[in-house]
């Protein structure tokens, strides 16, 4: 489907350039240099070797790799029956991936954009999320819908949705969205072994953001662990999935984001550092199961509370977790809990996005208003 | 295009698959019409009509066939009474129906799969899922009493065609492994209005995965009449828009049903692919007991399906041939009762779903939230009892 951004080609020159080095780095196990989105395609490729029951599809993922680049190689390397293409229809290819995970499989969709992944929309709230209820537990659906998600790669119209509150709104699913590229590595392939569906959400504008990763390291975790994310032999514990992570220690106030909301989180803190100003950044990880536990641990300590999300903020995943914040920490709190979102609006075009996006300025101007005052 | 196993090899067949892609579609393509009219091998009237492409099923096979035939009217019957006496909240009948039920059951071997939609309790039960279980989703206690994966039998669907797709899915994945399972997937002629019995057809045959997908047109859905779902010359020819083989079937002619169904079910186990095969049927009540069919029919328009009754031209048919006396007749409706009974006496006793198990399966490891929920409801519950 579709009109692909300019910056969908950039990212297929960081991918396959990253390939050799970063093979050889992992071969002497060392921390590589890796992106985004080479750490989403070995996830894949991992989760793909380690379980046959692992199969990827979607529009463009066989020999093209996926308009991202996400699935670059796996046909070659497991085969089309593994890695394919489907005819060009989202319900479809959901649809068939929930009779898929009735009957053994793991599959792993990619919706080829946010957008265009509402007409799967009924398979995804009325099927995938209901089957396990609806059977007892009898049927559980372990899939991951991979969805390159939200703004800021000036992106033509149906390219740039912020669409998690419809996902996290759905009871039955799970819903993640990873901000650094070792999450990226690690949410996703958790999100392949949990036994429940998974909306996946990859903030687009990262895929070709570098950091270096200890990739040994990282998949010697799951060496370890069993389908459920449980230790071989040891009782079951969280994994990433469900616990947030503190991208940044501070002191004066805690900025709670995920996604592709947390590197503009922590610019902002950065500066306000030059300023003097000591901000904690929360990583969420996940959206749904949701970390109240390190959230509400953070807000206590520091007292105020800023959630930055692209998406618009009405009835959103901004506007719960300010409740729960508000519902959990109302005596630690010096100062009403804010948000900086997109606005009410349809996503705005490539050359108007920037005056939609939580941007370092508005998250300080944010920061500014939580009463310092009465200190 | 006749749906039987004296048919192209598999191979031939997906040659052929690949040629109608091509240029030359329209001069291959025409074998994967439907007949001109429906398959019938037992008329109203019950006298065997020939045909050459579908041999008449045996006569053990069709006396069997004609005792679930009989249950499953008497399920029908028994679950309407059940519905005015407020024991199930809701019965949507295959009364006059009971021929594709049956068949779509009995064609199919206990490792293949059925996906049946919310008209077809008695062909779930006649598949050999326990019938308190299958009546759970309308008594109102859970939305699926059964486990799918024990009687390879999906949860009854309510939305339309859904279920389709995970027909392929489920189909797909056994093809994968290598196992010869074929998925028979039901719905109804409105179904094949929704977008997702469209992306069902075109999945199955670009996979060429087994699935049988089998419409049950009873001219109705609740009150659109299949004038206003479709003009196409027949549900079955909407096939060959995806490169598969489409039938016809008198859907209240059991003995067709069974040749015809069979012989679909076998072709895909060969690995022909998938077929589309449309029984030509009539939904004799309303909608659901919530329904008012006559604000939208006449009863003259019901009555012209009487004399069509699945059940009278079998029994007339296997009286004639001296398969079937008032011996065996009062045995299979001796039987029949026994069900009816089960059914009485399972759903007159009380059930109390626990409110603690809203909690227990929405996700494999239950959330903080939904424990704290839980805790919540729980301390609500011992406030009551207190």
């Amino acid at each position: 489907m579709s009109t692909v951004s300019t910056a969908e080609a950039e990212i297929t020159d960081v991918t396959a350039s990253d390939t050799a080095a970063a093979t050889a780095a992992a071969a002497a196990g060392m921390p590589q240099s890796l992106t985004f989105a080479k750490a989403l395609n070995t996830a894949l490729a991992d989760e793909m070797a380690a379980d046959p029951a692992v199969l990827m599809f979607g529009e463009d993922v066989g020999p093209l790799g996926g308009v991202f680049r996400i699935t670059d190689g796996l046909t070659a390397r497991f085969g089309e029956e593994r890695c394919f293409d489907t005819p060009l229809a989202e319900s479809g290819i959901m649809g068939m991936a929930v009779g898929m995970a009735m009957n053994g499989m793991r599959p792993v969709v990619e919706m080829q954009f946010d957008a265009f992944a509402y007409p799967a929309f009924e398979q995804v709230v009325s099927h995938a999320a209901k089957m396990a209820n609806r059977t007892r537990g009898k049927v559980r659906l372990p899939l991951v819908i991979r969805i390159p998600y939200a703004g800021g790669i000036g992106g033509v119209e149906h390219h740039c949705d912020s669409s998690e509150s419809y996902y996290a709104h759905t009871p039955g699913l799970t819903v993640v969205a990873p901000a650094t590229v070792a999450d990226a590595y690690t949410l996703l392939r958790e999100a392949i072994r949990l036994n429940d569906p998974v909306v996946f959400l990859e903030p687009k504008k990262l895929y070709w953001t570098k950091e270096d990763v200890d990739l040994a390291a990282l998949r010697s975790r799951f060496d370890a662990v069993d389908s459920d994310g449980a230790p071989r032999g040891g009782s079951p514990r969280p994994g990433a999935i469900g616990t947030a992570a503190v991208a940044r220690p501070g002191t004066d106030a805690t900025l709670i984001a995920y996604g592709p909301s947390v590197s503009t989180a922590l610019a902002a803190a950065d500066a306000a550092a030059a300023e003097g100003r000591s901000l904690e950044v929360v990583d969420l990880r996940s959206i749904v199961p949701f970390d109240d536990e390190t959230v509400t641990a953070s807000v206590r300590r520091t007292g105020r509370a800023v959630v930055i999300s692209e998406a618009p903020g009405f009835a959103s995943v901004a506007s719960e977790i300010v409740a729960r914040v508000q519902e959990r920490c109302f005596h630690s709190l010096a100062a009403p809990v804010l948000r900086v979102t997109g606005f009410d609006i349809p996503y705005p075009s490539p050359k108007l996005e920037h005056w939609f996006l939580p941007s370092v300025d508005r998250i300080l101007d944010a920061v500014d208003e939580l009463q310092w005052e009465d200190q | 295009m006749t749906i039987s196993t004296g048919n192209p090899s598999p191979q031939a067949m997906a040659d052929s698959r690949r040629d109608a892609a091509h240029s030359d579609a329209g001069a291959t393509a025409s074998h994967l019409l439907p007949s001109n009219v429906p398959v019938q091998l037992v008329d109203p009237d019950g006298h065997h009509r020939h045909d050459d492409r579908y041999p008449l099923p045996d006569g053990g096979a069709l006396l069997d066939a004609y005792a679930r035939l009989v249950t499953g009217r008497r399920i029908n019957d028994q679950a309407n009474a059940l519905v005015r006496q407020g024991r199930l909240a809701v019965y949507p009948s295959s009364h006059g129906q009971e021929a594709c039920q049956v068949a779509a059951a009995v064609v199919l071997e206990t490792t293949d799969w059925l996906f049946p939609t919310y008209r077809d309790t008695v062909a779930v039960i006649a598949r050999g899922v326990e019938p308190l279980e299958v009546l759970t989703l309308l008594r109102g206690d859970w939305h699926s009493g059964y486990d799918p994966c024990e009687h390879h039998t999906a949860p009854q669907a309510t939305p339309l065609a859904t279920q389709l797709l995970h027909a392929v899915g489920v189909a797909h994945a056994s093809k994968l492994r290598g196992e010869e399972t074929v998925v028979l997937a039901m719905c109804g002629d409105g179904a094949t209005s929704e977008g997702d019995f469209h992306e069902a057809l075109n999945f199955a045959a670009v996979f060429h995965v087994p699935v049988v997908f089998f419409v049950q047109n009873n001219e109705y859905a609740i009150s659109v009449p299949l004038k206003n779902q479709s003009v196409a010359p027949s549900l079955a020819h909407k096939a060959i828009g995806y490169g598969m083989p489409g039938e016809r079937v008198d859907g209240n002619d059991l003995a067709a049903l069974l040749a015809v169904l069979g012989a679909a079910v076998e072709r895909a186990r060969e690995g022909a692919g998938p077929s589309l095969v449309e029984a030509h049927t009539y939904r004799m009540q309303a909608h659901t007991n919530a329904d008012d069919a006559t604000r939208y029919r006449t009863q003259e328009d019901v009555e012209k399906w009487v004399p069509r009754d699945p059940l009278t031209r079998m029994r007339t048919y296997l009286h004639g041939l001296n398969l079937l006396d008032d011996d065996a007749e009062a045995r299979f409706a001796a039987d029949a009762e026994v069900i009816a009974a089960y059914m009485r006496d399972g759903l007159n006793a009380e059930v109390q779903p626990d409110p603690q198990e809203l909690f227990a399966h929405v996700y494999a490891r239950r959330t903080p939230q939904l424990e704290e929920q839980a805790a919540q409801l729980r301390d609500e519950l011992s406030r009551q009892d207190g």
